[in-house]
């Protein structure tokens, strides 16, 4: 695929309507959380107000170079998961830069962030940030088992990293979906899914209520405005992913939506119906169901 | 930790080698902070805006009025519809909510946790223990007007404030931050010479630097 400099344009527009979509998606999940809950709920335009006012604290306290590079780190893994991969199929605008790009840079990005936080989190020096961080990266590193077994299962079946290659042999019938080609691998994927999501069970990371609250304990201000916005981008990108891979991509920003937000509904449900893993037993779920139906995908294609 | 523990000193690492530790440099910024002056006109409505209408608590359960904070959160009341929101850490609350007595001891804690946010930030009291020493305004070991060592925003009168007092409190607070008088941490700066010597004058084992970032 040849570049052209307007694709950059392209791929900040599509970035944008994506920071908008993955923050309206926030402020609704956590309407619905609290009407689940019997209360009325934040308002949903809520998670703008609160970046707006962490862009606009005035003080900050620095810990480090590492300290700034942390939330930097982990804004550039979501917005490079999102830029490596076609957003709409067959579209010029919003191809972003998939041709330059595969899924084992893809895998790559989902773990780039969460590494890079760690460093910045630790040079805050806080000990919750250091519980949090250990428990973050035991269980991240767990929970990617069955989705980088499932990625290599339909690499496989495939013949192809590409992931425009991968939408692409999707087209057509709802039952060339890889969902119907290789359940096995996306019932892998779909539990790993789970875990880099940040919600119950497997939200013990973060877990407000025993260790004020994880990795970002120390960040504030500016730097919590760069997580807050990356909390908007990463779960798109990544629910994005999961949409090109195993359901058929989209071809159109309003089928993207649908499925993207169906998609996102699946870790919002598991998380209010079930309660907190610790992190012990969340290691040992991921590596017992999950990443033994992600061995049996890759041998039955 | 006590005074001792804050004096320079020389000590032995446990690979043997001997160095010197100034635990108020080396764990503590000994800076004098300073004012933070708010943006341009038009800028600084906008993000009073946003500043009123997104609340971060710190919620410091010093007293009975702290029971009132759970009501608060749960359905009956539900203060987020208002975007109020609770925090675990002093680094991300913009409101310090003081809630009832405050003992002499928690009173060092408190001005740790209020020094530790950033700025602007607010601080709210609840009951009249914070205004006047309440039921305990002769007790030896709790102090009486909470103004003499933080900036208090807004008082929220009661023995014990019910949920709805509150949250007229924060409406309060609301008001205060849109019309730009929410300049609470600015105060305590330009004025921290005061504060420290009301605070030094009742915490006797004072055992941290003047000003904790
Ligand atoms: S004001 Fe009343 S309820 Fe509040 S701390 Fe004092 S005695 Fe307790």
């Amino acid at each position: 695929m040849t570049f052209h400099w307007m694709q950059i344009v392209y791929a900040l527009v599509s970035l944008f309507i994506v920071l908008n979509v993955g923050l309206v998606i926030q402020g609704i999940v956590r309407k619905i959380g609290a009407r689940l809950g019997r209360r009325y709920g934040i308002r949903w335009y809520q998670p703008y107000l609160d970046l707006f006012k962490n862009y606009a604290m005035r003080s900050t306290v620095s810990h480090g170079i590492m300290f700034y590079l942390g939330p930097v780190f982990r804004l550039s893994g979501g917005i490079g998961l999102f830029l490596f991969m076609p957003v709409i199929y067959g579209s010029a605008w919003f191809q972003n830069f998939s041709g330059s790009g595969d899924l084992i840079l893809l895998a790559y990005f989902i773990f780039f962030g969460t590494l890079g936080m760690a460093l910045g989190a630790g040079e805050g020096g806080h000990p919750y940030s250091a519980i949090g961080i250990t428990r973050g990266l035991s269980q991240m590193t767990a929970a990617e088992v069955p989705l980088i077994l499932a990625i290599i299962a339909i690499a496989v079946q495939y013949q192809t990293l590409s992931v425009t290659d991968i939408v692409a042999a999707q087209q057509g019938s709802i039952l060339n979906w890889t969902l119907f080609t290789n359940p096995l691998a996306t019932v892998a994927a779909m539990l790993g899914f789970l875990g880099s999501m940040m919600r119950s069970p497997f939200d013990v990371v973060l877990a407000p209520q025993e260790i004020p609250i994880g990795p970002p304990t120390e960040f504030h201000s500016n730097f919590l405005a760069v997580l807050q916005t990356n909390r908007a981008i990463f779960p798109m990108a990544k629910t994005i992913l999961y949409v090109n891979l195993f359901f058929g991509g989209a071809t159109n920003w309003p089928v993207l939506i649908v499925k993207v937000f169906l998609l996102y509904m699946w870790p919002v449900f598991i998380g209010v119906a079930f309660p907190r893993f610790r992190v012990d037993q969340s290691i040992r779920w991921f590596l017992r169901i999950p990443a033994l139906i992600g061995i049996l995908a890759i041998l039955f294609i | 930790m006590s005074n001792d523990d804050l004096k320079k000193r020389r000590v032995k690492g446990p690979d043997g080698i001997e160095f010197e530790v100034n635990p108020m440099e080396d764990y503590f910024c000994t800076e004098r902070p300073h004012p933070e002056s708010p943006a341009n006109r038009i800028l600084e409505k906008f993000f009073n805006w946003a500043r009123s209408e997104s609340v971060w608590i710190l919620g410091y359960g010093t007293g009975c009025g702290a029971i009132e904070m759970r009501p608060l959160m749960t359905p009956r009341f539900d203060a987020y519809r208002f975007g109020i929101q609770w925090r675990p850490t002093p680094r991300q609350s913009n409101l310090l909510m003081v809630s009832g007595y405050l003992s002499v001891k928690t009173l060092k804690r408190v001005i740790r946790s209020y020094e530790q946010m950033q700025n602007p930030k607010f601080v709210m009291a609840l009951g009249s223990c914070t205004i006047n020493g309440g039921m305990y305004w002769d007790s030896y070991n709790t102090i009486n007007r909470l103004d003499h060592y933080l900036p208090v925003d807004v008082y929220v009168a009661g023995c014990m404030p019910r949920p709805e007092s509150i949250l007229a409190g924060l409406e309060e607070l609301k008001k205060r931050i849109r019309a730009g008088k929410g300049e609470g941490a600015n105060t305590y700066i330009e004025n921290l010479d005061w504060y420290k010597a009301n605070q030094k004058k009742i915490i006797k084992d004072w055992d941290m630097p003047d000003y904790n970032w």
